[in-house]
């Protein structure tokens, strides 16, 4: 209990060293795209990959589920959209993320530290936590929500590509009635709401692994994964909360 | 100059500096020595501020940066340099951006400027060819060179070196130990360099302060360890037979010498 709140206590100080004024703007937008490629659009691929390969699997799980006569066909694309719009493209795409994206931060700052590179910031006068953390924080934060929409379209298509496929008992007609079925625009702002928020808890948690790292090689490897588990049981806590405030 | 007044740092109850006083004066290198675990890392973390002594101070041209606060130690690291045991160059930067780092963060200068200080920066240290490569690319002589360049980069009054010769071939650690004393005393720096190699000891001590369990043991000059009495420090300098057939050959010629006067 005592670790646990020595660790709360020393991730807030690092939050409030880390959320300051940049030294110097240039340097700092310089950094910002910089993390944005690396970790925002390199995920790009994966992210397009398992929506569409998830996104199939939903509809087609969903069409051999639903075999009563009594519910109508274009229920499979309603409920492909559903799963896709506020549960999937956020908080299952943002575990998978965490694994990603989370590991890399980790093990990237506790690289630098080990190695003494955190240090010779610090000697500079640079405020390492701040010129580090923040561009990777604000990064995450601004293209996270674009891979989540990327993730919710082409879940989409994946469905309705399942919905094209043989072997099944829906028709692309009735997958796409399914999907326009009572739409709520509101859901997609949920998603990017939540996952915003999960890309503060992603890239926060796992830069304050990495920034406490002490020893050598093997405690960096034990930081990535304690920053990939603490990420993604914080994640599930808060899409327990955000759903309980947003949809309730 | 930097002077340290009665240091003392504890951990856990264990006291690791004890009532250490010590003066680096500008213009020469100044060697902390002692063996592995005698708290010259700690001494060294205490002076540029990485760790706060438990009591005493460390005085910068008269400056107590124990006293300082958040912006004035932010003013004083600008004019410090620091060589890591590992070089510490930013991996993901090239040697030139890692030269140009602290003149980006720093300095007012145009970028054309910055440029022509970083280029002359690496032309003194002889890396002007690998300013495109990355640290992963160059050899561990080139990287403690390159760090040298980024740390003489703002044009530092202060230059700490930790162990600069660690992992060195004694050839390129001769390099890097003439390379430091060249710019000490060109740019009338004051240099501290924390090192228990004992031919950076002999090279270029110009003050050098023995340390031994946490306390200042010993000081003097390179010519001075040769002849101390000092039992501690004969042990540590001359644990190896080179070192000590040298302090025999060099006490013969002194007695030789008196012979002849007498």
């Amino acid at each position: 209990m005592n670790k646990a709140l020595h660790q709360v206590g020393e991730y807030v100080q690092l939050m409030g060293k880390c959320i300051a004024i940049p030294d110097r703007w240039s340097m700092f937008f310089k950094q910002l795209i910089k993390e944005i490629y690396k970790l925002g659009v390199d995920s790009l691929w994966i992210v397009i990959i398992i929506s569409v390969f998830i996104g199939t699997v939903i509809a087609i799980q969903i069409s051999l589920n639903i075999s009563s006569p009594l519910i109508p066909k274009f229920t499979i694309g309603y409920t492909t959209r559903e799963i896709i719009l506020l549960e999937f493209s956020s908080s299952i795409m943002c575990l998978i993320l965490a694994g990603k994206v989370g590991s890399n931060i980790a093990s990237e700052i506790g690289t630098m530290r080990v190695t003494e590179q955190i240090d010779a910031m610090e000697i500079m006068g640079v405020n390492s936590a701040n010129f580090l953390i923040l561009p990777k924080m604000v990064g995450m934060m601004t293209f996270i929500p674009v891979l989540v929409i990327f993730s919710m379209f082409t879940g989409i298509l994946g469905g309705i590509a399942a919905s094209y496929s043989a072997g099944t008992n829906m028709t692309p007609a009735s997958f796409e009635y399914g999907l326009q079925f009572y739409f709520t625009e509101f859901y997609i702002w949920y998603s990017i709401i939540k996952s915003v928020v999960y890309a503060f808890i992603i890239s926060s948690i796992a830069a304050y692994f990495g920034y406490n790292v002490r020893g050598g090689a093997l405690e960096v490897g034990k930081a990535s994964t304690n920053a990939v588990v603490m990420s993604s049981v914080m994640i599930l806590l808060a899409d327990v909360i955000m759903t309980n405030l947003m949809l309730t | 100059m930097v002077e340290v007044k009665h240091i003392t740092k504890s951990f856990e109850g264990r006291t690791v500096l004890n009532d250490i006083s010590a003066v680096f004066e500008a213009g020469k290198t100044n060697l902390i020595i002692g063996r592995s675990g005698s708290g010259k890392t700690v001494l060294i973390k205490n002076i540029i501020g990485l760790m706060r002594p438990d009591s005493g101070k460390i005085l910068y041209d008269g400056r107590d940066l124990t006293a300082m606060n958040k912006q004035e130690l932010k003013l004083l690291r600008c004019e410090m340099g620091m060589l890591f045991q590992g070089s510490a160059l930013f991996d993901s930067m090239t040697v030139l951006e890692n030269v140009m780092f602290p003149l980006d963060m720093f300095s007012n200068d145009t970028y054309k400027e910055r440029l022509k200080r970083a280029q002359f920066c690496l032309d003194r240290v002889n890396l002007s060819e690998a300013g495109h490569l990355y640290p992963s690319e160059i050899s561990g002589g080139m990287m403690k060179r390159a760090a040298i360049a980024r740390a003489i980069s703002l044009n530092p009054k202060y230059l700490f070196c930790d162990e600069p010769n660690s992992g060195l071939d004694p050839k390129t650690s001769l390099i890097i130990d003439d390379l430091i004393h060249d710019i000490t005393a060109e740019y009338k720096m004051t240099t501290i360099i924390n090192t228990h190699d004992m031919n950076s000891v002999m090279n270029i001590g110009e003050n050098i302060i023995f340390i031994k369990e946490g306390v200042k043991e010993w000081q003097g000059n390179s010519q001075e360890v040769i002849t101390s009495n000092n039992k501690a420090l004969n042990d540590f300098i001359f644990a190896s037979d080179l070192f000590r057939k040298v302090k025999e050959v060099e006490e013969n010629e002194i007695k030789e010498q008196n012979k002849s006067i007498k």
